[in-house]
């Protein structure tokens, strides 16, 4: 075994240094201790508790984000933290990882109270956080963003340097360029490296927000192998996740937020999805997806032979042809990076298009500017992998941020409110967006309830073709839902959706038919009442079973 | 004639070097500070009037960095804990900094004996142009590199080991993150709020050197009310072209201090413009260039992303 190993050269490296301000106790890391007295150590370590919060009060002006809430967590255990868009999660995260400060309330580390002030001090607790928006620095690179802030070592930046991030990689088969910009990495990268980032600091309460949102199900799968493995060391995780099956995949026990309040902690063993869902809610509901049937036949919107290069100009979308009747959901499934970005980016007009035809009501649409499209009926909403960013104007409340859609509409120079402060007061009501008010900057929202203002826009704007890509992304189970059903009432007024999704569970119940795209080719375009996951599955590598095989 | 021209190049271009160099560790930090005119200003005229009082050439660019470092503390202040707008905040720096030196410089002038300050003899000799032994008498080289006043050494050097300090050690990376992404390198464990304020410091203490060096070598001595004069806009602007680089300011203070001495030196019977012409045309090179690098759209070598958003940690 490789470990013991691992942790003396840690320890030569002096990156336990971290550990001095604690009593000599804890000094020695819940994982090395594994490897010094073997099972009996091990068994202790997976009763105690590692961090327990107590009575954890937070405001935000007049805003109660958390509210009286316990939580405790074990060594050696995986606790799931379950709770709707703005229910205060990733509040309540960010006091363990000193990003915010309690108003009240205490915190228990291996049963003493500590106060964590600053990051610092959680750092020195053993307490790594992976943040809901990466906290990482686009310019430097995976190397230096690893080892920034770390205390100790020399002053001078070396080239060898990444000589024990190599060590840890490999240790928890992780894969990274040490030297590649963040800016020019993919998501799943930027994760490896914040992971890394806890890892190198000897954290051994490892806090997880929302990191599978943006994951492939591949990239998942590994993440959640590393997890299990720090478990098994003596580790003690948090994760927030809204995906139920993954918490029924990988949790130990289950604390459920509700409106700021914890309203209870669970065995995974002994509940199931459902039960959940009602805690989480505070009522039953009915969690069913609806496929309505309609008369509509006419064609509205036909692609013929696309070729999209992207920036770098590499040809993402290869000569696709596809079409979209009035009154249809059509699935675009296809693991991530097969061109979904490029393909929504070309039909609204932002990326040239090299080659084809896409047709809206006859009319070829490619050379006109993406706002002649929207004044088309053509609307898009892309809930990108950062979640923030695009579409929406973070600084300004919910009634700027419709106006910045309907303002065009307006004669005259001077533009009115009255209409934007309706819809966002119906979207609120109708989505359950949780804000203290439709002038509060969108930034300060949850990142699922920022999601739901930028969707709620687009699907208000009475578009005829709607495309959207990712919309349930980071949603709560039940908000999630709710989009479902106005996107079929949307259907049923006779729009064209195009939904680029992720969850082939969802898609096939939802959808009409499914697009598959493999490369940036499509693969095939099937009826979703008659196909199956495994068709879609194998038509996502490529359709030949050797490549499905590769990628398992 | 072309060495005289670069060495006078060099000689105008040093108080930009200073004050660009200064104004890149602050915004490094993340911090966009207007006031380097005002700073300068400030720095002018403490140096001029420590050597006036001393006649100590020490003495008085310590007393220039002092002042520079007291004019960043007010600014560094109301940024960073107050979390005042960096812009007004910069632009208030410069007009009061600019009131401050011509305010205390007119008092000087009043007590002056014959109504004009003048710096001791000991101390202009001290700051006076002199060849290196042996490197100043490489025939051209010398005269070019090796024989100016010790300023421009100190300039030279400061500009390298800021670009050293900011590429090559941990500290510098620190302050990178912390210009870049606050959040993030708070997140990491760094103090964001002493990283800025040590930088923002340390830029406001360079940029008091560089007054220093237009009010005692460039006035000639003599204590000028305007000594100053837009070089601190130019300084400014200058860190775009230097995109960011203490050692690439070396060079681009060069080519402007070039512009600035050119008049002297076009042969008047060849081409003949009005002088407004040469005064503007420092200024004129600035906008174009500004013009020229808004072009590139390169994330490297650009303006750190967290310039001039203040940050708060609990704030999102
Ligand atoms: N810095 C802040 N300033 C103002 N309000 C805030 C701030 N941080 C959080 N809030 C508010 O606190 C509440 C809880 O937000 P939090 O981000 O903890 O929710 P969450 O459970 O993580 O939701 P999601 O699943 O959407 O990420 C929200 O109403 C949010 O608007
Ligand atoms: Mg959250």
């Amino acid at each position: 075994m490789q470990y013991p190993q691992l942790s003396l050269l840690l320890e030569a490296g002096g990156i336990l240094a971290c550990n001095r301000h604690l009593t000599a106790s804890h000094r020695v890391p819940a994982v090395a201790n594994y490897f010094l007295t073997g099972e009996i150590m091990q068994k202790e370590k997976t009763h105690a508790t590692a961090i327990e919060l107590k009575g954890i009060t937070k405001t935000f002006g007049s805003v109660v984000a958390n509210n009286q809430i316990d939580l405790s967590v074990r060594k050696g255990e995986i606790l799931a933290l379950l709770g709707e868009n703005g229910s205060g999660k990733t509040t309540l995260m960010n006091m363990l990882s000193g990003i915010y400060r309690p108003d009240s309330g205490s915190v228990l580390l291996n049963g003493e109270a500590v106060t964590i002030n600053s990051p610092e001090d959680a750092i020195e607790f053993g307490i790594g956080m992976i943040h809901q928006h990466f906290k990482l620095v686009d310019v430097l690179s995976a190397t230096d963003n690893i080892m920034l802030g770390v205390k100790g070592g020399s002053r001078w930046l070396k080239k060898t340097r990444s000589d024990k991030i190599q060590e840890i990689s490999r240790h928890f088969g992780l894969d990274i360029s040490p030297e590649k910009k963040i800016y020019q990495m993919s998501v799943g990268e930027k994760q490896t490296v914040e992971i890394l980032k806890v890892m190198y600091r000897n954290a051994n309460i490892l806090i997880l927000d929302e990191p599978t949102a943006v994951l492939t199900p591949q990239e998942t799968k590994k993440l959640f192998d590393i997890l299990r493995r720090m478990k098994a060391e003596g580790c003690a995780i948090i994760i927030i996740t809204h995906k139920l099956n993954e918490v029924m995949e990988i949790s130990d026990r289950v604390t459920i937020l509700r409106k700021g309040e914890s309203i209870a902690t669970v065995e995974t063993a002994e509940t199931n999805a459902h039960e959940l869902t009602e805690l989480m809610v505070g009522r039953p509901v009915e969690l069913s997806i609806d496929r309505p049937e309609n008369g509509f036949e006419e064609t509205l919107l036909e692609v013929h032979h696309l070729t999209v290069a992207n920036e770098e100009g590499f040809e993402a979308i290869q000569d696709i042809k596809f079409e979209l009747k009035r009154g249809e959901i059509l699935g675009v499934a296809g693991i991530a990076g097969s061109g979904q970005k490029e393909l929504c980016e070309a039909m609204a007009g932002l990326l040239p298009v090299s080659k084809g035809a896409i047709l809206y009501n006859k009319e070829n649409i490619i050379g006109k500017s993406p706002e002649e499209i929207i004044k088309m009926g053509i609307s898009m909403s892309f809930i990108p992998e950062d979640r923030l960013g695009m579409g929406l104007a973070a600084s300004m409340g919910m009634v700027d941020n419709m106006m910045l859609k309907t303002y065009k509409k307006n004669k005259g120079p001077f533009v009115s409110r009255k209409e934007a402060r309706e819809l966002s007061k119906r979207l609120i009501k109708q989505l359950g967006i949780v804000t203290p008010g439709v002038d509060t900057p969108v930034r300060r929202l949850s990142g699922g309830n920022v999601q739901k203002v930028l969707l709620g826009r687009e699907i208000e704007s009475n578009p005829n073709v709607l495309i959207t890509a990712y919309a349930v992304r980071g949603l709560d189970i039940n908000s999630s839902y709710t989009i479902y059903d106005s996107l079929n009432e949307q259907k049923q007024k006779g729009v064209g959706i195009l939904f680029i999704g992720e969850d082939l569970d969802v898609m096939l119940e939802l959808c009409d038919r499914i697009m598959v795209l493999c490369h940036g080719k499509v693969t095939g375009i099937v009826e979703a009442k008659t196909s199956t996951k495994e068709e879609i599955g194998l038509l996502m590598t490529g359709g030949s079973g050797k490549e499905g095989s590769a990628d398992a | 004639m072309i060495i005289n021209f670069l060495f006078a190049a060099i000689k105008a271009g040093t108080p930009l070097l200073f004050g660009t160099t200064g104004e890149i560790m602050t915004q490094k930090t993340g911090n966009l500070n207007l006031g380097v005119e005002g700073m300068m200003f400030m720095g002018a005229f403490v140096g001029f009037f420590t050597g006036y009082k001393t006649g100590s050439i020490t003495l008085a660019l310590l007393a220039a960095f002092a002042v520079g470092v007291f004019a960043a503390l007010i600014y560094a202040f109301l940024t960073v804990s107050l979390r005042a707008n960096q812009n007004v905040t910069g632009l208030t720096l410069t007009i009061f900094g600019t009131g401050f030196a011509q305010f205390f410089g007119e008092r000087m002038i009043a007590a002056a004996p014959d109504k004009s300050p003048k710096l001791p003899a000991e101390l202009v000799a001290a700051l006076s142009e002199k060849a290196i032994p042996l490197l100043g008498d490489i025939p051209y080289i010398g005269k070019l590199l090796f024989s100016h006043n010790i300023i421009v050494y100190l300039g030279v050097c400061i500009a390298f080991i800021c670009g050293i300090y900011i590429n090559r050690t941990k500290a510098g990376l620190n302050m990178r993150a912390v210009g870049e992404n606050p959040a993030a390198a708070d997140a990491a464990g760094i103090n964001v709020t002493a990283v800025k304020y040590i930088h923002i410091l340390a830029g406001g203490g360079i940029c008091g050197i560089g007054g220093a060096y237009l009010s005692l070598i460039n006035g000639g001595g003599v204590w000028n009310n305007s000594c100053v004069n837009g070089q601190g806009w130019i300084a400014v602007a200058l860190v775009i072209f230097a995109s960011w680089s203490p050692v690439k300011a070396i060079l681009g203070s060069l080519i402007f201090g070039a512009f600035s001495v050119l008049q002297f030196y076009v042969p008047k019977d060849i081409i003949e413009l009005p002088n407004a012409f040469y005064i503007a045309l420092p200024f004129l090179i600035t906008i174009i260039v500004l013009v020229f690098t808004s072009m590139k759209k390169s994330k490297e070598g650009a303006q750190p992303a967290g310039c001039g958003i203040n940050y708060f940690r609990e704030d999102r």
